[in-house]
């Protein structure tokens, strides 16, 4: 009944679909492929001028289950914000290096450090850095110390620090070590103490 | 009359694809809304329950999952053909057959056995006729309910008014319970889904009484549940053995009636205070809570393609109970199947049970040996209210306690030659429970990730855990 024309239509409407649907597809499994190609991992470059200072990284050993100081000279910015956000770059650059002692996922990054008096830091990751950790107390609890320890150390006056992904609140690292409160900056600093105790 | 008719078709169509996308729609409505059906099994070695998933129209349930709990089980599958080991007991079955052999003796399901995704799947109506013939014993399947007894291990009761008051209901049971109490207006029922809590010969019972009229029992989704009649607000007070619960009037409604009711605490989220040091609570009915991290869509880590954390934790906690119960430590389970629990869900049922020990159980591949951990405190962004803690921080007053389970525990492990490090974490739920709590994060013994699933190294492990809890249960508040 249904006539001939009607049927033609319909179907070119579907094959239309059909294709725009590969094509979609196509597109965001190459945006994908993009977003997470190790060609764009960081580390990002330091500024290219500035003086160069002696900081403290505070680096997570998988092997040893442990956190180390390292001290290191790096370029960095005058205004507090910048210093935060380039110690933590520094940090992951380690991280994201082929040779890393803790990998962390291809593509993780700050996407900004806000300090905000009195005393609360607050780092926001992107969603590479948490989506692709690795689960496991252990493994969440070294990146959380690093982190936090490195940039209390380095920058004074840190009393508490709370971790964003993607400007959001996030229950868990990776299954694991909370994120929904607010860290406390002298535990994380007992902990760390713990964490380069060796085993 | 032709663009009449090309009008009208079009119309049809239309109608016809709006009535299937509204159908799948709805179909995807009531699928979404339909409760997961769950089998609970009670047995002298563990009480636990289990996803029920349908084919075909039936009810189904994995036969290996089932079995695991009460003995020795593998399995192999080879083409179409399910080999399961339980003890000595061999049991062949073949996908799309209901044709089944045990011990070489043939046996028929009521349908057709299904094999997916790892999982043996036998119709739930068959188990009756079954399990005898594998586990060598009775067992009594409740279908309506999904409530499976293996054994003679019912719970019976009997339900009186008290001689002296006839406004107080007495159940007395044969076996501790400790069903969930909820009320409504004229209504009190007790939900017991741990408990393999039998009917009575009649199951509605009538009192004369003016105050409360009837109780009526009945079992439905794998619980039991009794709803007593009543025209006043009922409390109920537990005895001290778990085995009677009497139903009396609530004060505190009397108290609000009368307003001199304390005010009411501020909305926000409060965890119970703890028990003054070496007083034990009246109401406690288990000393220990274990708590198996993960569960359902959160399967923890992947600890292998074939091994998931929400598994072997499931194995460990199971463990745990059966050794702290050996050694006579009344022991909660709160996740006892593939379950999904939120974190403020264990921390509640935690300080509910008023327990003594709460021991969060985790697995992981990196590094070898066992890990503890105590509660790692958030920044102190609220105060305790009065008698009440802050949620966050409701492990401050026993970090101290918890430090000791911890520091027993690492002490038994290392006389087992076990690799143990005791840290401090920032995980939940530690920080929400009101009493002693660490979390045993077990890691394989060497570079062999099976050995987490090993159950001689489990048992190595969770025996260890047990002794170092044994050891300082009377400074916990238990005599020992």
């Amino acid at each position: 009944m249904i006539p001939r024309h009607l049927y033609i239509g319909i179907s070119v409407l579907l094959a239309a679909v059909l294709a725009m649907t590969i094509y979609a597809l196509r597109m965001r499994g190459r945006a994908v492929a993009t977003s997470v190609s190790p060609s764009d991992t960081r580390p990002v470059a330091p500024p290219a001028a500035g003086p160069t200072e002696q900081v403290t990284l505070f680096v997570a050993y998988d092997d040893i289950g442990m956190l180390q100081a390292h001290a290191a000279r790096i370029p960095l910015p005058s205004v507090r914000q910048q210093r935060a956000e380039e110690l933590l770059r520094s940090l992951l650059a380690i991280y994201l290096d082929k040779s890393s002692p803790h990998p962390l996922p291809p593509g993780s990054d700050v996407r900004g450090v806000y300090l905000v008096d009195p005393g609360l830091a607050v780092i926001d990751m992107n969603a590479a850095f948490a989506d692709g950790h690795r689960s496991g107390i252990l493994s969440e609890e070294l990146t959380v110390a690093s982190l936090i320890q490195t940039l209390s150390t380095n920058i004074p006056g840190i009393a508490k620090v709370k971790i964003l992904v993607e400007g959001k609140e996030r229950q868990t690292l990776a299954g694991h070590v909370d994120l929904s409160g607010f860290f406390d900056a002298a535990g994380i600093n007992q902990l760390a103490a713990q964490l380069q105790n060796s085993p | 009359m032709r663009w009449s008719s090309t009008r009208s078709s079009a119309r049809a169509l239309g109608i016809i694809i709006a009535s299937g996308i509204l159908f799948a729609f709805a179909a995807f409505l009531v699928l979404a809304a339909a409760p997961q059906k769950h089998l609970s099994v009670y047995s002298t070695a563990a009480n636990y329950s289990l996803p029920i998933v349908q084919r075909q129209g039936r009810d189904y349930v994995g036969l290996l999952e089932l079995l695991e709990p009460l003995g020795s089980v593998s399995a192999k599958f080879d083409s179409r053909r399910w080999r399961l080991h339980y003890n000595n007991i061999l049991g062949e079955f073949t996908v799309g057959e209901s044709r089944v052999r045990i011990q070489g003796r043939e046996a028929d399901l009521s349908a057709k056995f299904f094999f997916e995704n790892d999982r043996g799947l036998v119709p739930i109506d068959s188990l009756s006729s079954l399990l005898p013939r594998i586990l060598g014993g009775p067992v009594t399947l409740h279908v309506e309910s999904d409530r499976l007894l293996i054994g003679s291990v019912g719970t019976h009761f009997t339900a009186a008014i008290a001689p002296e008051d006839s406004s107080r209901l007495v159940f007395h049971f044969t076996a501790p319970v400790n069903p969930s109490v909820s009320t409504e207006h004229g209504k009190l029922h007790m939900t017991f889904s741990r408990e393999p809590v039998l009917a009575p010969a009649s199951p509605t019972l009538t009192f004369d009484s003016k105050t409360i009229t009837q109780a009526k029992f009945s079992e439905s989704n794998g619980a039991a549940e009794i709803d007593v009649t009543t025209n006043i607000p009922l409390m109920a007070n537990f005895s001290p053995d778990g085995q009677t619960i009497t139903l009396e009037p609530s004060k505190a409604q009397t108290a609000a009636a009368s307003n001199t009711a304390p005010p009411a605490p501020p909305q926000k989220l409060l965890a119970p205070s703890p028990a003054p040091p070496g007083a034990v609570p009246s109401a406690r009915r288990y000393f220990a809570v274990v708590d198996a991290s993960h569960g359902g869509s959160d399967s923890g880590e992947t600890l292998s393609p074939s091994l998931a954390e929400k598994d072997v934790t499931l194995a460990l906690a199971r463990r745990l109970r059966q050794e702290l119960e050996n050694r006579g430590i009344p022991t909660l389970i709160l996740r006892d199947s593939d379950a999904n629990l939120s974190l403020d869900d264990r921390a509640f049922a935690a300080n509910n049970a008023r327990a003594a020990v709460y021991v969060a159980i985790h697995a992981a591949s990196s590094g070898h040996g066992v890990r503890l951990y105590t509660a790692l405190l958030p920044y102190a962004d609220e105060e305790d209210d009065g008698p009440f803690r802050s949620w966050s921080t409701a492990q401050q007053s026993s970090l101290g306690a918890s430090q000791a389970v911890l520091a027993s525990v690492a002490a038994e492990l290392k006389k087992q030659q076990v690799a143990v490090r005791g840290l401090t974490a920032p995980l939940r739920p530690l920080n929400n429970v009101a009493m002693a709590a660490f979390a045993v994060e077990v890691a394989p013994p060497g570079l062999d990730l099976s050995q987490l699933a090993s159950p001689d190294y489990q048992q190595l492990t969770m025996s260890a855990v047990a002794n170092g809890i044994a050891d300082v249960r009377a400074q916990l508040g238990m005599a020992p």
